[in-house]
């Protein structure tokens, strides 16, 4: 007989950038090192602050592995948490040129104690960097932020920004208010300064009130989805509320939200806008012109209507630079780049969303 | 269609699985309680080697409050999104309509059976020791 086995070969494939890559604790002290001894004391005898009822639990259950690819759990550690598998899993038969980390556990995004909030974003940071990008020189960092205490978010950002393993800056697409808020705005400013995108993830049930304008959902399903609401919400609030008028330089990422809602959205926005303008005098533009020019979306999870074909009337009219391929890998919706578009694509526009736009909106290289 | 010797039975024993090249296309084999099953190892909806899924059951309903896992053994869990294979078939059971994944007739078969070409070469005493694992493409 002969030999008929063989290790899976790395195809050669056009090169992609991932924007969106988890990476995980392997032990439930890894930011302990990271953390000045007053915060590792206070961590470890008050943990961490988050807003469900049993911290070990998720709130909705999931039908694989806890979320994660039932196929990425590594020997030791949780699913994300080991760069070998990232590496063989990921990265090498995907052909990543580029692979944004959004750390999401235990930062500082969900946190309510703002000085911790504080030090665990610091932790977050540099863990990043010590753990994933100085081993992987495809990996980028996110830099997270204690988003509601602005002026400790604005602190970290300047910290970081001079390094270029930071790419962007990551908000919870669950603040407390509506992200167009002023009191947000000095974080905006630090980031247009620093000439960094900001990227909106979701993040476990921050802000602690229901992820939907009306209740808490019944199903994983259901709260599944309402990151597309959240993002809805979002943009138009950034837009409506001149943030773009006030940072013409400021340009945001919507992660793991969906994108073929934005026309209607947009369409919406401008009907509207005609009417009451003047209860928003500091609009200078339609609002789908905002949207046109300072938002980004990623990819996963995509939209797979009955006849893929209408996808392709929803990019068309968002802009083919405007879309970022993401896998959310090891999440259990990953999207491998070859299969998650089940419509036909020219080589330019295979390019720019699979590579192009990601390169030069996060200025990689 | 060709056949393929894919490995010895005693290497694919009942509730094992494995991955093997053939003819440039990489096959799942599965034993099942006895039961042999080869798919093409890439699932037809996000292209997930379904090698690594859940072995499992279907669950049935004849109406509220009632939920019963049966006919376990008989499905395939991709191990990315939870599309639900029938291993004998490949057909999806999440989208019947549309998704299946490919199957290959497989079996086992006496190693004597296998080789036979249009030459008769010297012979030497051989004992046949082992079935192998045969797969049609």
């Amino acid at each position: 007989m002969n030999a008929p086995f063989r290790e899976q070969q790395a195809r050669q494939t056009l090169a992609v950038v991932d924007c969106d890559i988890h990476p995980a604790h392997r032990t439930p002290g890894e930011l302990l090192p990271y953390l000045e001894p007053r915060w590792r004391e206070h961590y470890q005898t008050y943990g961490v602050h988050v807003r469900q009822a049993l911290s070990s639990t998720l709130m909705y259950p999931r039908m694989m592995a806890a979320g994660m690819r039932s196929d990425a759990l590594p020997a030791n550690g949780p699913a994300g948490s080991d760069l070998e598998m990232l590496r063989k899993q990921h990265l090498d038969p995907v052909n990543v040129e580029f692979g944004l980390l959004m750390a999401l556990s235990k930062g500082g995004m969900e946190e309510r104690n703002p000085e911790f909030a504080a030090a665990m974003s610091r932790a977050t940071n540099d863990w990043q960097i010590d753990r994933w990008v100085r081993e992987e020189p495809r990996l980028r960092a996110g830099i997270v932020v204690p988003q509601e205490f602005p002026e400790a978010a604005v602190a970290e950002i300047e910290r970081c920004a001079a390094d270029r393993r930071y790419v962007q800056i990551m908000l919870s697409s669950r603040p407390s208010d509506p992200l167009g808020h002023p009191r947000y705005w000095p974080i905006y400013a630090a980031a247009e300064r620093a000439g960094l995108p900001i990227g909106l993830h979701p993040v476990g049930y921050n802000g602690g009130h229901p992820s939907t304008g009306s209740g808490w959902p019944t199903y994983y399903l259901q709260e599944h989805y309402v990151f597309v609401a959240c993002m809805e919400a979002l943009a138009a609030s950034f837009i409506l509320g001149g943030v773009f008028e006030r940072f013409p330089g400021l340009k945001v990422v919507l992660v793991e939200g969906g994108f073929a809602w934005a026309p209607a959205l947009a369409w919406r926005m401008d009907k509207h806008f005609d009417k009451f303008r003047k209860e928003v005098p500091h609009l200078k533009q339609l609002p789908s012109d905002y949207l046109r020019q300072h938002i980004w979306w990623t990819t996963q999870p995509i939209e797979e209507p009955e006849q893929a074909r209408h996808l392709v009337e929803i990019i068309d009219w968002i802009g083919w630079d405007r879309l970022l391929y993401s896998s959310d890998y090891p999440h259990w919706d990953y999207d491998n780049p070859s299969f998650s578009f089940k419509f036909p694509m020219t080589e330019a526009q295979r390019r720019k969303i699979f590579r192009d736009n990601a390169m030069a909106l996060y200025r990689l290289s | 269609m060709s056949r393929h010797v894919v490995c010895a039975a005693d290497e694919l024993p009942p509730g094992s699985r494995r991955t093997a090249f053939v003819d440039g296309r990489e096959i799942a084999l599965f034993n099942v309680d006895g039961r042999l099953h080869a798919l093409l190892n890439r699932c037809p909806h996000g292209g997930a080697r379904i090698c690594s899924g859940i072995v499992t059951g279907i669950a049935q309903s004849s109406g509220p409050g009632d939920y019963r896992l049966e006919r376990h053994g008989e499905f395939l869990r991709c191990p990315w999104h939870g599309w639900e294979f029938e291993l004998a078939t490949g057909q999806s059971w999440c989208d019947p309509r549309t998704t299946r994944l490919r199957n290959y007739e497989v079996r086992r078969e006496a190693g004597g059976n296998l080789v036979k070409g249009p030459y008769v070469a010297e012979r030497y005493p051989v004992v046949v020791e082992n079935d192998y694992i045969v797969i049609d493409i």
